[in-house]
């Protein structure tokens, strides 16, 4: 166990050395950093809980999923059948279905076989074989045609990706550094934004769909008799966001939509000074635009912006440049917001928050000072007792234990790894029991030692002992910290990583390390008898 | 220089022995834990309950806990605390979960801002939603259990079966003590408290199986010993490492406690309370003197070892031609 010949010991300090030094980068000015050759560029990330910020969760509302899609069916139907030329009564969603009614018996098969083209394949035309997402079935004359979970769960998981796309565009728009937007699980959204004090503002930006459509107001009756019940086909009655709300009747056909925007600014109205917003159509919502103004000067157009009017300007003359702008009584702020929400594109789906946690900055520092505080007594501490207690091996074990801890910070950049507060509460603990593997061994030296053996194969007897238990003793909180882990997030995971890490450089260094001291220590003064 | 010796050389307690008072005493804490778990229940923090968590601070003794509270209640949130914490002119403000799912929830920060008005510091806000809460519940409670299971088959595959329900019993024994002292301080049960569970749970079964090892060694090595004397030397001759390993986790934790800072606070203490207190006193009083109960003797060992030793004597003569 004291035998080490050349290379292993040169190889036992090199990978030691180069662990440690791993952490180096993390502890450099950011211009230092930069000058870095990119793999050496991997950094421990601080928490938010350190560095202060916002984390927040959304969620993809399932239901919202199956409703958008069944709007979406009810409208291929009957599109499909109109020009299958099909007669069809009573097409509706009827909870978690489309129904239609084919007039004539006889053209029910014609009928099953056009919607059938409706359901589509799983994960798109490449799947093979795949399942469909959707469940077309007959019952006497009636089609039912029903999203399947599976096709709901797909569309899920695409919504998230395309919605993550979104918010990317949305927060870079605000400016701070480093925003990270992850997807989480299968239905949600991670975003963590580093060094933001107030999150309702990015809330605000992420909690709109920002669905923009230009459509018409209908004149044919006021808003409030629609309200009463007797609404024209193909209209609804949508309200203002003053207060108190204003109704308006518009018209379901959409002229031009949001979709059709190249370009958004905030801006100010030439002559009110008021803040506006102007915008940019592309070529084929610029040829809609005109060709729906030219049609209806004279007639009150509406702005919409997810199902709330924004204004509802009368048409003076065509408008064919392909640009205009919305004003609405904005602040400057929202005229901003609302020009990012358009450049950026509208969410598939409406998003939840469903969690959401901020740390401002000075609890941040508080924390960052309380974490190295804690470490450099507790680290301190364990120090001097180990010296008073083994004298000379003490001071060995310190030297592994500050390795150790070198080989934690090194392997936490090499991760990229991010750092909390619970996470140096790991570092700390791992301390505490980094130098455990240590006590097992000096203390079966002494026992082999008082058993009668000679000092070296006393030491010799010791390592050979103890590491056995020591691997048996740290599987154990590994699989605890690895449970952890799994199940943990935020902070918590940061403990597990710190702890797991410390566990794993903890046996490492018992293995290698110390015994490569003690070795090079007896070689070097012969003892006769055990120091300690 | 002369080296600090904590425990002497060659003790010799009667750990074993110690059982008649160890076990009945265990068994009234537990008791005692499992009735506290019970009749005063967890004070779950926001990760568990959902709803909104704000720690502000006023500058300047600018804090009037009293204004606070009553520009609070007048918002009609159902159930507020507010708690003046540090005495640096800190609150933390507690308001309960808002009917109405998961939209609903994200008023509270705003209306609260709203009534504490200007000149006020927000140093962390958190808002969790009701199916948020429920997951990390869930998550919570399977992760412990996994964690155990896990640790289990480990130990069934390293040791004897003996060896892993002993582990096992002495770990339940040590979360319910530990629930039960979280449940007496009230102290705030959120995510880092599970993490503190799964690391005494880590803690002490390392400890244990120091012990175990010894055992095993033994066993293995003095056939003949009486069953107690032989679980005694094992004790006796790790309790050198038992002691001052755990006055180095003491330090370390104590360091944690004095100035890790508020946010880890109820992590360190009950970390303080799990390893240090029970953690020791389980895998030596109980994980060690319940391997009696267990059918681990030193005659059985021998009886198994000769067992072995014939089926591969019987073996190999089965293979020779």
């Amino acid at each position: 166990m004291l035998y080490f010949s050349k290379w292993k010991a040169f190889a036992i300090l090199a990978v030691s050395a180069i662990i440690c030094l791993m952490a180096v980068p993390s502890l450099l000015s950011q211009s230092a950093y930069d000058s870095l050759p990119s793999f050496l560029q991997r950094k421990i990330v601080l928490g938010l809980d350190l560095q202060g910020g916002s984390y927040i969760v959304l969620q993809v509302d399932a239901q919202s999923v199956r409703k958008i899609r069944l709007e979406q069916l009810r409208d291929d139907a009957r599109r499909v059948l109109r020009d299958a030329k099909i007669g069809y009564t009573g097409l509706a969603i009827q909870g978690e279905a489309v129904e239609v009614r084919i007039r004539d018996g006889q053209d029910v098969e014609a009928a099953l076989t056009q919607l059938r083209t409706l359901a589509l394949p799983i994960g798109g035309a490449m799947a093979s074989a795949g399942q469909l997402d959707t469940d077309v079935s007959r019952d006497g004359n009636t089609i039912a045609l029903a999203p399947t979970s599976a096709g709901v769960q797909a569309r899920t998981i695409q919504a998230v990706s395309q919605s993550i796309e979104i918010i990317r565009k949305r927060i870079d728009q605000l400016g701070t550094t480093e925003p990270s937007i992850q997807r989480q699980g299968a239905d949600r959204i991670q975003v963590q934004v580093p060094g933001l004090q107030d999150p309702s503002r990015l809330k605000a930006l992420l909690g709109q769909t920002a669905q923009l459509t230009f459509r018409l107001v209908d004149n044919t009756m006021s808003p409030q008799q629609a309200l009463q019940g007797r609404a024209p086909a193909g209209t609804d009655v949508l309200t203002s966001q003053d207060n108190p709300p204003v109704p308006y009747l518009i018209e379901q056909r959409v002229l031009v939509a949001g979709e059709d925007l190249t370009d958004a600014q905030p801006g100010f109205d030439p002559t009110t000074r008021e803040p506006v917003v102007t915008f940019r159509f592309n070529t084929n919502g610029a040829r809609r635009f005109a060709e729906a103004t030219q049609a209806n000067v004279g007639r009150p157009f509406a702005i919409i912006l997810d199902n709330h009017v924004i204004s509802a300007p009368v048409i003076r003359e065509p408008i064919l440049g392909g640009s205009g702008q919305i004003s609405g009584n904005f602040t400057v702020q929202e005229a901003n917001d609302l020009a990012i929400l358009l450049r950026a594109g509208a969410l598939p789906v409406p998003l939840q928050v469903v969690e959401e946690r901020t740390v401002g900055p000075g609890l941040g520092a508080d924390s960052i000072r309380a974490g190295l505080i804690a470490s450099i007594v507790g680290a301190t501490l364990v120090a001097l007792f180990m010296v008073a207690t083994y004298g000379l091996f003490g001071v060995i074990a310190n030297i592994a234990v500050a390795i150790n801890v070198g080989m934690i910070f090194g392997l936490l950049a090499m991760l990229g790894a991010t750092l909390t507060l619970p996470g140096i509460a790991g570092v700390v603990l791992t301390v505490g029991i980094a130098v455990d593997s240590n006590v097992l061994i000096y203390e079966r030296i002494r026992e082999e030692a008082r058993a009668g053996r000679s000092a070296i194969s006393a030491i010799d007897a010791g390592f050979t002992r103890a590491l056995a238990t020591i691997l048996d003793s740290n599987i154990t909180t590994f699989i605890a910290a690895a449970v952890l882990f799994y199940v943990g997030s935020g902070p918590v995971r940061g403990f597990a990583i710190t702890f797991g890490i410390g566990i794993m450089t903890t046996v490492f260094t018992a293995f290698t390390l110390t015994r490569l001291m003690v070795a090079l220590w007896v070689r070097w003064r012969r003892p006769q008898r055990v120091p300690i | 220089m002369r080296l600090l010796r904590i425990v002497p050389d060659d003790t010799n307690f009667d750990f074993i022995r110690f059982r008649r008072i160890s076990f009945p005493i265990s068994a009234l804490l537990s008791i005692v834990a499992l009735v506290a778990f019970f009749t005063m229940g967890l004070n779950f923090g926001i990760d568990f309950k959902g709803g909104t968590l704000l720690e502000v601070r006023y500058a300047n003794n600018t804090l009037n806990i009293a204004d606070v509270r009553s520009r609070l209640e007048s918002l009609d949130l159902g159930e507020v605390q507010i708690q003046e914490i540090g005495g640096d002119g800190e609150v933390l403000i507690r308001v309960a979960q808002q009917p109405g799912g998961e939209q609903a929830q994200q008023v509270v920060v705003g209306k609260v801002r709203a009534a504490l008005g200007e000149g006020v510091e927000y140093r962390r806000i958190e808002v969790v939603g009701p199916r948020v809460s429920q997951e990390l519940l869930s998550y919570g409670i399977v992760g412990l259990m996994m964690a155990v299971v896990c640790i289990l088959i480990y130990l069934w595959f390293r040791f004897e079966w003996q060896f892993a329900l002993g582990a096992s019993i002495a770990n339940f024994h040590d979360i319910v003590l530990t629930i039960g002292f979280m449940a007496i301080f009230q102290i705030d049960f959120d995510l880092t408290s599970v993490a503190a569970l799964l690391t005494i749970l880590g803690y002490s079964l390392n400890d244990t199986i120091v012990i175990y090892d010894r055992i095993r060694e033994m066993l293995r090595r003095y056939k003949k010993m009486p069953t107690e004397e032989l679980l005694n030397a094992s004790i006796n001759s790790t309790l050198s490492r038992s002691v001052i390993t755990h006055v180095t986790v003491t330090l370390a934790l104590l360091a944690l406690v004095l100035f890790g800072g508020r946010a880890i606070h109820s992590f360190s203490v009950t970390m303080m309370f799990g390893v240090v207190l029970v953690g020791t006193y389980t895998s030596i009083f109980i994980a060690s003197p319940l391997l009696i109960y267990l059918g681990v003797s030193t005659r059985a060992m021998a009886e198994k070892a000769e067992k072995e030793a014939k089926s591969a004597n019987s073996k190999a003569e089965r293979l020779a031609p």
